[in-house]
């Protein structure tokens, strides 16, 4: 019997995955299982970080090196990882609460200092595994666990935040573009640098049902589909039509030198 | 003076927060994360200097959760890691001090003790250091005295997290962090230096999480090939996630246990005229040194006083002090806060002779003249 080409990727015995039926997020594992394979990635050298969430879970199911389970400190381990050993590659699985909550004071100094690692940002809008509630990246006036009358918060654009930071690889996707989403991921496995891809994902589950009153998947994905435009079409529109759209491309591409800590002053007298 | 960038060895006047340095390079430390706090900063400052010279790497973390988590990451990818912080920045590092007990990741602590808010005397945080974390752990914590034992402890500490694949804490004060004193720092061959053991065999062979239940498993480093699955939620022996009780329960029976069998490895304690003490004090770090001058001035006077000093203070040196508790009238417990750790002494010593608890928690360190009031005051 033949397997997949990409089950070899796969953490033996780990399957089957803990994801809703519906959810954006196992589409993000096979993004980055497709990304990894064309670039050839040695997953010997590779350490997988997830924090906490449904996001986090995605990297416990490569077959690779793993550090899971803390909300927020995903960049903190990858800084540690890569400074004591640079050949490692490492890729932070986040979702908008690792990465622009509790983890997005971080996020900022990762963007800043250029630490040469790929964070993949899967960004469904909501905390989905605990529940639904709103997230700093949660639209405003739509309705969440914690914001049952609406939301009254703007939410964070991740990528203007990152590129202000000084991020040198900045993409956005959604899980309805999944060649252009493929195709960020293995941008920025080959980037040297601080490369961020967002992926806005489905959550039929949490964000579906409070926000969208559907709890079908197709429903929330066309739901990101209309509220999607590309960079192209975005110049042309005015600024307030803008406001409730995700703009998808390719926003930073660009080298600074790497994030080395101490350790590039090796023969210091 | 040596030419040695990890071991200065020789005779040198030293401030207690660099002694905590030399201590760590002497002891193979090849990184360091720290987020600034008074009074821990010359730590950091002195490392920033000395870390470079041999290879390895200084970090400035944005705050104390970055720089705990960065010892994490560069523990399992294979470096000894040092930070330091002072009580309130302990503060934030207890999450990554519980996920390294959880994951069984070595790293060294170092806690320089401050009342709140500012640099005066204390061990206000004696508590903390062991019950800070949230989950269940047995945390080994050292407690030195003095700045040749700021340099020993920190020796010791990483030979410990080595050994055990566990966070160890040394827990400094002001008083010595800030003093300096002689410290002789030996030739780099009469240092004892511990390190990790790796898996000698091969990745598909290797089980993670398997160790006989009063050890740690080996631990290879990332990169190595072994592709191993860390996470805080509870797993089982290969670092699957595991909602199992019994898999939860094996877990934490073996990483609480690792410590508390091997108590003898751990524990280390120190006899100051006990030997006919009929009054012992009970001390730990600072405290220690006014004791010691108050037991010589009470000896002058006839009084038969000693000082147990506890240089281990978690686990609870617990075999000791009952022995101890079995011979004399009384124990006095001395501490800077509000009377913490003697409960743990009169859970241990109460039923065998009086526990008393002597503090002072005005930012001052006792001075002997008032140790030795004491022990008069407990003889009427």
């Amino acid at each position: 019997m033949s397997t997949h080409p990409l089950w070899k990727y796969l953490r033996p015995n780990a399957l089957p995955h803990f994801f809703c039926p519906g959810c954006g997020a196992a589409q993000v594992l096979n993004f980055f299982l497709r990304a990894a394979d064309e670039v050839q990635l040695d997953l010997d050298k590779l350490v997988g970080i997830g924090g906490v969430g449904c996001a986090a879970r995605i990297p416990v199911y490569l077959h690779a090196e793993c550090l899971h389970g803390v909300h927020g400190r995903t960049i903190p381990w990858a800084t540690g990882i890569k400074l004591h050993n640079p050949e490692l590659n490492v890729v932070i699985f986040a979702g908008d609460g690792d990465a622009s909550a509790i983890g997005g004071g971080h996020l900022i100094h990762a963007c800043r200092r250029n630490l040469d690692v790929v964070m993949v940002v899967v960004n469904n809008l909501t905390f989905g595994m605990t529940g639904g509630q709103m997230a700093p990246t949660t639209p405003r006036n739509v309705k969440s666990a914690t914001t049952p009358y609406g939301n009254v918060e703007d939410p964070f654009d991740i990528c203007k935040l990152a590129e202000t930071a000084g991020a040198t690889y900045v993409a956005r996707w959604t899980t309805a573009k999944p060649k252009n989403a493929k195709n960020a991921i293995k941008e920025a496995l080959d980037h040297k640098g601080f490369a961020l891809v967002e992926i806005l994902t489905q959550c039929p589950t949490n964000f579906g049902r409070r926000a969208l009153s559907s709890g079908r998947a197709i429903d929330s994905l066309q739901w990101l589909k209309d509220h999607s435009v590309s960079q192209k079409k975005a110049t042309g529109m005015r600024p307030e039509d803008l406001e409730s759209k995700f703009v998808l491309g390719t926003f930073v591409k660009k080298t600074r030198p790497l994030f080395m800590g101490s350790s590039v002053y090796p023969k210091v007298p | 003076m040596s030419t040695d960038a990890y071991v200065k060895t020789g005779t040198h006047f030293m401030l207690g927060n660099h002694a905590v340095v030399e201590g760590a390079l002497a002891a193979g430390c090849n990184f360091f994360a720290g987020y600034p706090i008074t009074p821990a900063n010359e730590i950091s400052q002195y490392m920033s200097q000395r870390m470079p010279k041999t290879g390895g790497v200084f970090f400035q973390g944005e705050d104390e959760l970055c720089s705990i988590f960065a010892l994490s990451g560069a523990s399992l990818a294979g470096a000894k890691a040092m930070t330091a912080t002072a009580s309130a920045g302990f503060n934030y590092m207890q999450e990554g001090i519980g996920y390294a007990v959880a994951s069984e990741i070595p790293m060294v602590i170092v806690n320089v003790m401050r009342c709140r808010g500012e640099n005066f005397a204390t061990q206000a945080d004696v508590m903390q250091m062991r019950w800070g974390a949230s989950g269940d752990h047995e945390h080994i914590v050292l407690a030195p005295a003095s700045v040749q034992e700021l340099f020993d402890y920190t020796v010791r500490a990483f030979n410990l997290a080595e050994k055990y694949r566990t966070p160890v804490m040394v827990m400094s004060e002001t008083t010595i962090a800030l003093m300096r004193e002689k410290l002789v720092i030996p030739e780099r061959k009469a240092i004892t230096v511990v390190n990790r053991k790796r898996p000698d065999i091969p990745p598909e062979k290797f089980i993670p999480f398997r160790a006989p239940e009063d050890q740690a498993p080996p631990l290879p480093r990332f990169g190595d090939g072994y592709r191993i699955l860390h996470s805080l939620n509870p797993h089982d022996e290969h670092g699957g996630i595991a909602w199992d009780p019994d898999v939860f329960e094996r877990l934490y029976h073996r990483i609480t246990n690792k410590i508390r069998s091997n108590y003898d490895d751990i524990v280390r304690v120190e006899d100051f005229y006990l030997d006919d003490a009929k009054v012992a004090l009970v001390t730990y770090g600072s405290e220690s040194r006014p004791a010691r001058q108050a037991v010589r001035l009470a000896r002058q006077d006839g009084i038969k006083a000693g000082v147990l000093k506890l240089n281990t203070i978690w686990p609870v040196p617990d075999r000791h002090l009952e022995q101890l508790a079995k011979r004399v009238d009384k124990m006095l417990i001395l501490e800077m806060n509000i009377g913490k750790y003697a409960h743990e002494v009169e859970r241990v010593c109460a039923k065998h002779c009086q526990v008393d608890s002597v503090i002072k928690n005005r930012g001052e360190i006792h001075s002997a003249t008032e140790v030795l009031a004491a022990i008069e005051e407990a003889l009427k």
